[in-house]
């Protein structure tokens, strides 16, 4: 975990940095920490790029850590059956 | 015009679909996709969002109204355009009434008292079929309790209504996106097949199907193995009972009746009526606008709108004005006939009219008597309508309610047209809605109006509560030398005195007797035998009722004050079945018997404890010996508890030592349970602590100097003391041991509590191999309470595993001082005897109630466990070191 890059979400700015992220992981290491702790809601667009991004991160063997997610986003994701293509961190 | 093309809601036999090829497989994946996306996004939204969404799409749905009733009745070409406009406001409207102000995000309901509230939680996605008969009327309502309840709902309408049904679906759509809903919150499918209504039925994204159409589309539902609401079929009886307001009754008939042609499957379809206004109701019917149909024209009718195969209508008929359906059957009427009306005489498939018609053709019924007309009525409810809607017009309240009661539907519409009736909230309180729960009989889940809790997931946060607890005592205790004295303040015409012979022959009764107000009349009650007995009881009461006591002194021992208790029980309330008030209880609050209670006390009872052990003078016990059964029968109410209790040490000064022993160790084992009892409380642990200190300090003094007064006082006190503790926090395993194990060889209740108490000790200071169920304790303290217990006897040791060592030592060395037997061995009961006895002495140990309040809950194995350290004696027990090892 030393090691992986971390990559702060911003409220609204999910799906950019998402494709930010798909960029410049492409070339780093095997871990990535995506913050989520500054946001509080996700919408139907946002959902899809993370069922997107975590296409992705299979294709490239890239390990997604999401970190400080809120709970009702936790469930959400739950909701979609996405949760267990990522690991979770406070 | 009559309608040519097939309903397809009504009864056919289940038709197997299409297999479906992968592009629709693709499509439907898609829009299942869309819906469980839609309904995550929904499930982070607050209520305040969520009703700023609901009510634009009211507005939007009351604006649309007509459109889509137009819509509506161009595409199916049933019923009536403005009946639909209704319909779509009622849809609206009614049901934004009913919601608008309930919760259905988070906490949505509170009870404080009880501690619980509910929480919703969404079920997701939602598959709703849609039926031909109300279409866009129910898609309105449907996507107001969805938003409402933040669910994504997949529709399937009808073939015949797709279109009507598709723009309402859009309409709601885009008001409820355009004001912040979800993308993909509601979707149609297009073009919907069987295949396509079942591969979204069975898929594991759908929470829930809601199916509103004809059975066929029902039981689909439900055989798809998803939770499903579904509405089942109609056949609404009405009694028309002769008290009824005729002129009223019969307007709301023909107001419902007619309303949209009779679509609504909760209309009017057999009208009972009562004989003596039969004529004059059918008279109120033609001058109202229907047409009454002869014999022979009822013949012509029911062989054209009734399927003679089935049994069941002719889809053509569904929904068509009564003019047309006339006209199709070559009845005469004129060309304002509203409804025809076909007199019918009985139920069933020989006459084929008293089956659900949805379109205005009623049946009506003369009925001779009150009795055949509720026969008649429930002979309609089960000819198709179970479950679903019945009406009935009268005054008379008997009449309503006994009709309610015979009557098997969800709906029972009084006074008030049945249609519109069972839609909820225009004629009546009933919930709006557009979807009738039938219940079992209609082979639904619930006989409810489908509204926003059938749309969620309720959550019952229940929060521990605080039992309440109790210490009841007498609320006069009277002790130290001499306290007999005090029987003096006791007024009384009549006291009766219950003994034994050897007390009297002491010269106790002459001592209390002395004592007495001096104008008393005394009689004295000998109880001859040393427990008591139904027959004993019985010669006391008549004794009691003899000489009108209003006043009992129990002389005695435990037996002895037990016997007076019952007496005073059974001379005040003569009819207590005291077989029955002994039926075993879990939680005194909740038990299934209840103790005679507010009664004027006859008597008033005094207990005069003559041993210093079982407490009975402050217990709410009783022990009745019952020799024709062969068993002993514990009664417990605290209405059993003496009013006064007189603890004075001269009754036990000549105990003998084997005695004061026996029941010394009673009350410490009294203590010791009740202390580390799950009932225990602040109030009896400082009871039982005291207790424990008093029969450590003076019991052996008592047993070795009987004649010591200051500790005779003191044993005397400790064992009241003791008992206040057990009255309130009950005993524990080592009393279930020893009943069994006492009963079994005749030991003596203190003695054979003796030789359980070291194995007990060590048994409740260990980890529990199972804990105990309860809602006073707040974990496991057992062994903190007696590490306690050896501190206030100052035994020393460092952790609670030391000290509870300790206490064991401490209470072995006292009853090695009493000289008392150390183990059931030592009694002279061999090995093979005690063997043989342990089976059955576990099982009555384990159906003994008194081990229900100990802090660890007794295996089977541990109770016959415990036996064999009790036969072996000595240091047979040993203590598993519990986790917690720190000091108190």
């Amino acid at each position: 975990m030393g090691t992986a890059a971390v990559l702060a979400i911003e409220e609204g700015a999910l799906i950019s940095r998402l494709e930010n992220a798909k960029q410049s992981s492409q070339t780093t290491s095997g871990e990535l920490i995506l913050d989520f702790s500054a946001v509080h809601r996700i919408d139907a667009a946002g959902l899809h790029a993370l069922e997107d991004f975590a296409r992705f991160a299979r294709d490239k063997r890239l390990k997604v850590i999401l970190r400080g997610i809120h709970v009702d986003l936790y469930k959400a994701l739950k909701l979609i059956g996405v949760t267990d293509q990522f690991s979770f961190v406070d | 015009m009559i309608a040519t093309e097939t309903v397809k809601e009504l009864p056919t036999p289940t038709p197997v679909p299409e297999p479906l090829s992968p592009e629709r497989i693709d499509y439907l994946e898609g829009l299942i996709r869309r819906s469980r996306t839609a309904a995550a996004v929904f499930s982070q939204f607050t209520q305040q969002e969520v009703d700023c969404i609901v009510k634009p799409m009211v507005l939007r749905g009351l604006e649309q109204a007509q459109h889509l009733a137009r819509l509506a009745v161009e595409e199916t070409r049933l019923g009536v355009l403005e009946d639909k406009v209704i319909k779509n406001m009622v849809a609206t409207e009614f049901a934004y009434n009913y919601v608008k102000d309930k919760r259905t995000v988070g906490v949505i309901r509170e009870f404080r008292d009880r501690n619980l509230a509910e929480i919703a939680e969404p079920i997701g996605v939602l598959f709703s079929l849609l039926p031909i008969t109300n279409p866009t009327s129910t898609v309105l309502f449907k996507c107001i309790i969805a938003i409402k309840t933040r669910n994504a709902v997949i529709f399937s309408p009808h073939p015949r209504s797709w279109r009507c049904c598709h723009e309402a679906i859009e309409i709601m759509y885009q008001a409820a996106l355009r004001h912040g809903a979800p993308e993909g919150v509601f979707s149609c499918v297009e073009s919907p097949t069987l295949a396509d209504n079942a591969y979204i039925m069975k898929h594991k994204a759908v929470g829930l199907i809601d199916a509103t159409g004809g059975p066929g589309v029902v039981k689909a539902a439900y055989s798809s193995g998803k939770p499903a609401l579904g509405v089942g079929p109609g056949n609404t009886p009405v009694y028309l009972e002769k008290s009824a307001d005729l002129n009223a009754a019969v307007v709301d008939i023909i107001i419902s009746k007619t309303f949209d042609n009779g679509t609504i499957c909760a209309s009017e379809q057999t009208v009972v009526i009562d004989d003596e206004i039969y004529d004059a109701v059918v008279k109120k019917f033609e001058e109202l606008g229907a047409y009454i149909c002869n014999e022979r024209e009822t013949h012509l009718l029911e062989k054209t709108v009734i399927d003679p195969q089935t049994g069941f209508m002719q889809p053509m008929a569904v929904g068509q004005k009564a003019i047309d359906i006339a006209r199709f059957v070559g009845l005469p009427v004129k060309p304002d006939t509203k409804l025809i009306v076909a007199p019918i005489r009985g139920v069933g498939r020989e006459h084929p009219l008293s089956v659900e018609k949805l379109f205005p053709v009623l049946a009506v019924y003369r009925a001779k008597t009150a009795d055949e007309a509720l026969r008649i009525c429930v002979d309609v409810n089960y000819a198709g309508g179970l479950g679903h809607t019945a009406v009935i017009f009268s005054r008379n309240d008997e009449v309503i309610r006994k009709f309610g009661v015979a009557i098997n539907t969800g709906r029972i519409i009084v006074n008030s047209p049945g249609a519109i009736g069972a839609l909820g909230g225009v004629y009546n309180d009933l919930v709006p809605t557009f979807s009738f729960g039938c219940g079992t009989g209609g082979g639904n889940s619930t006989t409810d109006n489908v509204n926003i809790y059938h749309y969620l997931n309720i959550k019952r946060l229940a929060r521990r509560t605080q039992n309440h607890m109790w210490f009841r005592v007498p609320n006069q205790i009277y002790f130290n030398m001499n306290a007999v004295e005090n029987l003096r303040q006791f007024p009384s015409q009549c006291t009766v005195i219950v003994t034994n012979p050897a007390l009297e022959q002491m010269g106790h009764v002459d001592i209390v007797r002395r004592h007495l107000c001096p104008k008393t009349h005394i009689h004295v009650s000998i109880i001859p035998d040393a427990e008591p007995e139904p027959q004993v009881i019985q010669q006391g009461v008549e004794a009691l009722n003899f000489y009108k006591a209003d006043q009992i002194i129990a002389l005695g021992g435990g037996s002895i004050i037990d016997a007076a208790k019952i007496m005073k029980l059974k001379y005040e309330s003569p009819d207590a079945d005291l077989g029955e008030l002994a039926a075993p209880f879990l939680d005194l609050r909740k038990r299934v018997v209840e103790y005679p209670s507010g009664k004027p006390a006859k008597a008033r009872l005094i207990a005069i404890p003559t041993t210093s052990g079982t407490g009975s003078e402050v217990t709410p016990f009783a022990v009745l010996t019952d020799k024709d059964r062969g068993c002993k029968v514990t009664l417990a109410d605290y209405s059993l508890t003496p009013e006064v209790a007189i603890v004075d040490p001269q009754f036990v000064m000549s105990m003998p030592k084997g005695l004061t022993a026996d029941t010394g160790i009673d009350c410490l084992t009294h203590a010791f349970e009740a202390g580390v009892s799950n009932y225990a409380s602040p109030y009896t642990d400082s009871n039982a602590m005291q207790a424990i200190r008093l029969v450590f300090k003076y019991l052996p003094i008592a047993y070795e100097k009987p004649e010591d007064e200051e500790a005779r006082s003191m044993m005397h006190n400790a064992a009241c003391i003791a008992a206040m503790a057990f009255s309130n926090a009950s005993v524990g395993v080592n009393h279930a041991l020893a009943h069994a194990f006492g009963a079994r060889f005749h030991v003596s209740h203190g003695r054979a509590n003796a030789l359980m108490l070291p194995h007990v000790i060590a048994y409740n200071a260990a980890v529990p191999a199972k804990f105990m169920p309860s809602p006073y304790t707040q974990g496991y303290v057992a062994h903190k309470k007696y590490a306690t217990v050896a501190d206030l006897l100052g035994l020393g040791g460092q952790t609670v595993e030391e000290k509870v060592a300790l206490l064991i030592v401490a209470t072995e060395k006292l009853l090695d001082r009493l000289e008392l037997p150390r183990s059931i061995a030592a009694l002279g009961i061999s090995r093979d005897e005690f063997e043989k006895a342990v089976p059955e002495m576990t099982e009555i140990a384990f159906n003994d109630p008194s081990w229900r309040s100990n802090p660890r809950m007794p295996l089977i194995s541990e109770l016959t466990e415990l036996f064999w350290k009790a036969y072996e004696g000595r240091g047979a027990f040993r203590i598993v070191p519990s986790p917690e090892t720190q000091a108190v």
